[in-house]
């Protein structure tokens, strides 16, 4: 119940994230923050409306909740359905293929978050005029830069394109495999690039490094807050953002299930749904909701994981934990620095499946006993993606269960907000920095809205009308009492 | 050619032989007169309209009409090209047909016809009727929401299964493709080879687990339009 005399500010909408978002921070009599939310008012519907088609259409069909990372949805479906077919053991080429596609997804991805979304930020600071913080003012002033994170994003498009079919929405991954593989010819249109983007992504990790370290002061405690922290590990320990066990850490680097396979991630994880958002809250089930919520996503990989297989990134890896003495970090805005080790990361690993004989193999599907229910995993460039399938006799979808990368990091996202506010907002005027500085926290996450909200049926809707002052005019509810 | 003719189709004469279509006789000259429902092999149909044409001033299809001498048949005209892209645009608002994720995509003979015909969009409201699926068949999977009730799987199955598997039930906006058993396709005869699951244009009938089995790139109309073949054979 909102209280009269308080003051209601909205952020509406929050720009350069992915998809549409609403924050709002409800002030109290005194001036403080008595609560801030980001609020996610998109709503799609996918878990509803692919019941009843064939699992062999899923791959195709879900990757268009987005068409950001479509690549992440593909795969982690595919994964999903390579079990329903019994073809889980890919054969060299197809797991390949698939690894240079997801890859290529990585780089594109975190190309076009660091270059495009989040370089104003951190080049002109986050008080500087909007008019000029934003692509165009990067363009402008750092002509090099724009111009790398376009050249960057076309070269991992041209590797969705080339193991996928198409550079948006492909049908590359289909269950048991991939229907082609690399030919020489487009093997090396991209070995001819490789030098260049390795370039590029060593000045983009130096850029997001120097950055963090030199405003480490200030930083440390932006929207920051400790938190445990969940990815998918390889059997040794190893970063792997196609495939693994789940490890959970808390915030001191404390394992809380190491190595479990994901077919039983409903015994690990769970999700609430809170009335005033589409998005649920998933949490960690041996800690219950309160303390069981948790980060995804670069950050929350690079604590995760004991060693990077590449060695430059490895290097980067160990750099960045040292700022930690080795410790989780928890700072929100070490996500920017933590996703250019990882874009460094995708890049050597391009240049080693490139020169992979395996990719123009011809052996491209497995097959073996049918199942009628699986779960996918995998690393979406934002995070942990789960896709969890139940198919009938009839090969038709009878239950799909998405947790995407982005509602993981829901509460953490609603956390950062907070501590933004708490830090910022109080009892102060609201300019254009201090909103920004919102935004900026939400940002650091790189949150992909549109396909973190895609249930439909489950999430209660509750509409508070408020006049100027405050006073509840009008409510309304959906979906619950 | 003892018992040949001529008849002109947009201005050009061209030769026929008594007993053709209009539709075959253009084809054998290498004129491409669109089609949706019509299949070699199968009997006439003249179910989609898509085919129309004007001989001597009135609207025929082209499919069903035999050649008579003399004849002067309007195809590939200004006024023509726009009635067949109406008739194209609500077929697609007829159903629900979502390119987008179709497993059909880049092998589908009506998302065919609208490349060529350059429709981004129909110019009519969609009517998003609520149609069924039927997955009862262990290898067969049928969409009726994709059907556009061209007859080819009915006329398929009587003709060259032998079978009758498919048939029309209802009137008007509810007719729809039904099968011959109490309500589903497993209690048909239909098998997976049977000339009625190949003979579907769109993705309605399709073979199950097949999928995205063909990469984008070497799919149908990947990189000539439909009818290109047709019009090959003329210049060639």
């Amino acid at each position: 119940m909102v209280a009269s005399n308080t003051r209601r500010v909205v952020i509406e909408p929050v720009t350069r994230v992915e998809g549409h978002g609403k924050v709002t921070i409800q002030l109290d009599e005194a001036g403080k923050v008595a609560q801030a939310r980001l609020h996610i008012v998109e709503f799609r519907g996918f878990e509803r409306f692919i019941q009843g088609r064939p699992y062999w259409e899923v791959p195709v069909l879900v990757q268009r909740l987005c068409g950001i990372c479509p690549v992440s949805h593909h795969l982690a479906a595919a994964k999903a359905m390579d079990r329903i077919v019994g073809g889980e053991k890919l054969t060299p080429t197809a797991e390949k293929v698939r690894r240079l596609m997801h890859y290529g997804q990585f780089f594109q991805s975190h190309a076009l978050h660091f270059f495009h979304l989040c370089s104003p930020d951190l080049l002109f600071g986050f008080d500087a005029d909007p008019a000029i913080r934003n692509v165009i003012g990067v363009a402008a002033k750092h002509r090099e830069l724009a111009v790398q994170g376009v050249m960057m994003r076309k070269f991992g498009q041209e590797i969705i394109r080339i193991t996928a079919g198409k550079k948006i929405h492909g049908t590359g991954a289909v269950p048991g495999g991939v229907n082609k593989n690399v030919s020489i010819a487009e093997r090396d249109e991209l070995l001819r690039e490789v030098d260049q983007m390795l370039a590029w992504s060593r000045g983009a990790l130096k850029i997001a490094k120097d950055y963090t370290v030199e405003h480490l002061e200030e930083l440390r405690d932006f929207g920051s807050f400790t938190s445990n922290h969940l990815s998918l590990v390889r059997d040794d320990g190893a970063l792997d953002i196609y495939h693994g066990g789940l490890r959970a850490i808390t915030a001191d680097g404390e394992k809380i299930f190491d190595h479990v396979d994901y077919q039983e991630y409903l015994n690990y994880i769970m999700e609430e749904v809170r009335p005033w958002s589409y998005m649920k809250f998933p949490f960690i089930r041996s800690l219950g909701p309160a303390a069981g919520s948790y980060r995804v996503g670069p950050l929350a990989r690079i604590n995760t994981c004991d060693f990077i297989d590449t060695p430059e990134a490895e290097a980067a890896r160990r750099e960045f934990m040292a700022v930690t003495a080795g410790k989780p970090n928890n700072i929100s805005m070490a996500y920017h620095w933590t996703r250019m080790i990882e874009l460094l990361h995708a890049m050597e690993k391009i240049r080693d499946l490139l020169h992979d004989a395996d990719l123009q193999g011809t052996d491209l599907l497995a097959k073996g006993r049918r199942r009628y229910e699986a779960v996918g995993l995998i690393e979406a460039p934002r995070g942990t993606l789960f896709h969890h399938y139940r198919v009938n006799d009839d090969d038709q979808v009878v239950m799909a269960n998405l947790i995407v990368s982005t509602t993981n990091n829901n509460e953490p996202m609603n956390r950062a907000v907070r501590r933004v506010a708490d830090d910022y907002l109080s009892g102060q005027k609201i300019t254009e920095g201090l909103l920004n500085r919102v935004e900026v926290a939400i940002r650091a996450y790189d949150p992909c809205l549109s396909c973190a909200t895609h249930a439909m049926g489950q999430m209660p809707l509750k509409i508070d009308l408020l006049d100027s002052a405050g006073n509840l005019l009008d409510t309304r509810s959906k979906g619950t009492a | 050619m003892a018992d040949g003719m001529t008849i002109t189709i947009d201005d050009r004469t061209i030769s026929a032989q008594p007993g053709q279509t209009v539709l075959e006789a253009a084809q054998a000259a290498g004129i491409y007169i669109p089609r949706l429902c019509h299949r070699e092999g199968l009997t006439p149909g003249g179910a989609c309209r898509v085919c129309v044409v004007l001989v001597n001033g009135r609207p025929q299809s082209a499919c069903t009409l035999p050649v008579t001498p003399g004849m002067v048949v309007e195809n590939d005209s200004p006024r023509m090209h726009e009635h067949r892209k109406r008739i194209i645009e609500m077929l697609f608002v007829e159903g629900n047909h979502f390119c987008m994720f179709c497993e059909k995509s880049g092998n589908c003979e009506l998302q065919a016809l609208a490349y060529r015909f350059g429709i981004a969009a129909p110019r009519y409201p969609y009517q998003f009727p609520r149609r069924s699926v039927d997955a009862s068949h262990p290898d067969i999977f049928i969409d009726h929401n994709r059907c556009v009730l061209c007859a080819r799987c009915i006329r398929a199955s009587r003709d060259l299964d032998g079978k009758n598997v498919f048939q029309f039930v209802g009137r008007g906006v509810h007719k729809r493709v039904g099968v011959n058993a109490r309500a589903r396709l497993v209690d048909t005869d239909a098998d997976v080879s049977d000339a009625a699951v190949e003979a579907c244009p769109v993705g309605a009938i399709l073979k199950k687990r097949v999928g995205y089995a063909v990469p984008v790139g070497m799919r149908l109309y990947d990189h000539a339009p439909i009818g290109a073949d047709i019009e090959a054979e003329a210049k060639a």
